[in-house]
């Protein structure tokens, strides 16, 4: 089922929190929000939920709209918010329960499906507990086994691995991404890497805009727009090396790391690339050429150059 | 439907989980018998077999009692913020108002319940007036419902739970004690509207017996009134 956003925009007072923004994901696909705190990731979030109404613009989830259709768009949608909140006063079991009921599962199917998400979210020992006993980790996965008791076939994760410690938000990305496959899930997060891991498509957003969208591979490449590369060459005087990179026409900034290591960082003219010239070059030479890696922006950089005025 | 039942039945469920429910059953039938068979212008001090020293104590136990069980119901699921996650499910506005009132008054109904030993034991000792004990006990069960709407909305106004039990007390006592009390100040219109807007004077006419289509209305306003104000605030965060 995809989601369609036309056009979003949604006013606190005098301030947007975001600005005519239009995307859409498709089955499949896994999209990562990033951005800034307070860039409109949780407003946009709260709307495809139907929980804030846009004052402009619409947003469909399959053919429904979150204006005429609340309940149908609901019906679909497996919502974990912010901060994971839930009663802590309950047994998660008759949470789980409660949350089936509520999205309208009824009879034995209750059961069969409370029965399966104790088991796709590795609940199985924590059963009985009052989710106010549980940790942390076990409380993220009672939040996602109730965004995803009813089977929706779209997923809006608002900060799913927020406070978990390294192993549990492996276990979390690694279920994101099984389940991903067949449904559409969007999160939003604020530590790239986890962004990088789990997600197909990333879109940056910075004060209510969309800044950037697409696979972490097209963003660096956007965002460089030119080669850097590692370069080890060994066997030769490093001078003469060096005078021998800035010779060749393709390459614009030669930097030597350290002396006599024989490490360069060659930058490229924009759009070119000087791999096969720099090969060439050794072998002519009849220098060793030992390493030669592309070095990649990270995508800190490019989020920071994004987002940063 | 069966939605509005769900979540009543959860509230229900924590009011018992969190013992709320046994303290506030416990205090009132401490509170009603004490002062219904010990104390004051009790049954023995009237030398009636009638219930209406219960009637009159009750009309104030519940007065003080609805609100502190009213306050937490959207105060506490705003301040959590399972509000949002209960509003992004697919039930409407009404439904988890409905739900929430239903769970109290439910609880109230059972508080009720456990006094009708009182009713046995009176009926036992002389001639009671059934019509008279039931119709007061509707006259309790209509006004417990006004208190409870007016409680849930001002519970769902801020994420502070003390406010909304103050604030139901400081707007429930307007209808409990100052209408009625100005009413003997003014004449004429004025004075009649402020006696129409108290709940005193329609629990007096109710327990009295004499059940009006009037008293009927008046309750069933203030419910729908209270509900409506809620279904409103719960609205507007969405704006």
């Amino acid at each position: 089922m995809d989601i369609v956003v036309e056009n979003l925009t949604k006013r606190f007072g005098a301030q947007k929190a975001v600005d005519n923004i239009s995307f859409r994901v498709r089955t499949g696909e896994v999209l990562g929000f990033l951005g800034p705190n307070g860039a409109g990731k949780t407003t946009t979030m709260k709307a495809i939920t139907t929980y804030l109404t846009p004052n402009e613009g619409n947003i469909f989830v399959g053919p429904h709209s979150v204006r005429e259709q609340p309940d149908e768009v609901k019906k679909n949608i497996g919502y974990l918010p912010e901060n994971n909140p839930l009663y802590p006063d309950m047994p998660m079991i008759d949470y789980l329960r409660f949350v089936a009921k509520m999205q309208g599962i009824t009879g034995e199917k209750i059961r069969e499906r409370i029965h399966d998400m104790i088991r796709i979210c590795g609940l199985e020992g924590e059963k009985h507990k009052k989710i106010g006993e549980l940790s942390k980790g076990y409380q993220q996965r009672v939040g996602l086994a109730q965004a995803l008791i009813h089977d929706p076939q779209v997923l809006i994760l608002d900060e799913p691995t927020s406070g978990l410690d390294p192993n549990q938000i492996v276990e979390i990305r690694e279920l994101i991404k099984k389940i991903g496959r067949e449904k559409t899930v969007i999160l939003s997060s604020h530590i790239l890497a986890e962004v990088e891991a789990t997600c197909d498509r990333i879109m940056i957003i910075n004060r209510g805009r969309i800044v950037a969208d697409g696979t972490a591979r097209d963003l660096r490449r956007h965002s460089e727009g030119r080669e850097v590369l590692r370069v080890r060459i060994e066997d030769a005087d490093s001078n003469e090396v060096f005078q021998a990179l800035r010779g060749i026409a393709a390459i614009g900034l030669v930097d030597p790391l350290g002396t006599g290591t024989g490490f360069f960082e060659v930058q490229s003219k924009p759009e070119l690339s000087a791999r096969r010239d720099i090969f060439r070059l050794c072998v002519d030479k009849g220098w060793m050429l030992t390493e030669m890696s592309p070095i990649e922006t990270k995508l800190e950089d490019i989020f920071r150059e994004l987002t940063m005025n | 439907m069966s939605k509005i039942w769900t979540i009543a039945n959860r509230e229900l469920h924590t009011f018992f989980d969190s013992l709320i429910a046994y303290i506030m059953i416990i205090a009132f039938l401490g509170f009603s018998g004490f002062f219904t068979w010990l104390y004051g212008a009790d049954i023995f001090f009237v030398k009636q077999a009638s219930l209406q020293s219960f009637f009159n104590i009750a009309y104030w136990t519940l007065f003080f009692f609805i609100p502190a069980l009213t306050m937490r119901l959207f105060a506490e699921e705003n301040r959590s913020g399972t509000l949002e996650l209960l509003l992004t499910k697919p039930v409407s506005d009404w439904e988890v108002v409905l739900g929430k009132f239903l769970s109290t008054f439910f609880l109230i109904l059972i508080a009720l319940a456990l006094t009708l030993p009182y009713y046995i034991t009176v009926a036992s000792i002389g001639p009671v007036d059934h019509g008279a004990v039931w119709s007061g006990y509707l006259g309790l069960i209509l006004m417990s419902a006004a208190y409870i709407s007016i409680g849930i909305y001002t519970s769902s106004i801020s994420s502070n739970q003390i406010v909304g039990y103050l604030l139901a007390l400081f707007i429930g006592i307007f209808f409990q004690i100052i209408f009625v009390m100005l009413a003997g100040n003014f004449t004429g219109l004025i004075g009649e509207t402020l006696n129409y807007l108290s709940i005193s004077t329609h629990f007096d006419s109710v327990s009295r017996g004499v059940i009006d289509t009037k008293d009927l209305i008046y309750f069933l306003t203030i419910i729908f009134l209270g509900m409506l104000l809620t279904e409103a605030n719960l609205a507007r965060k969405r704006l």
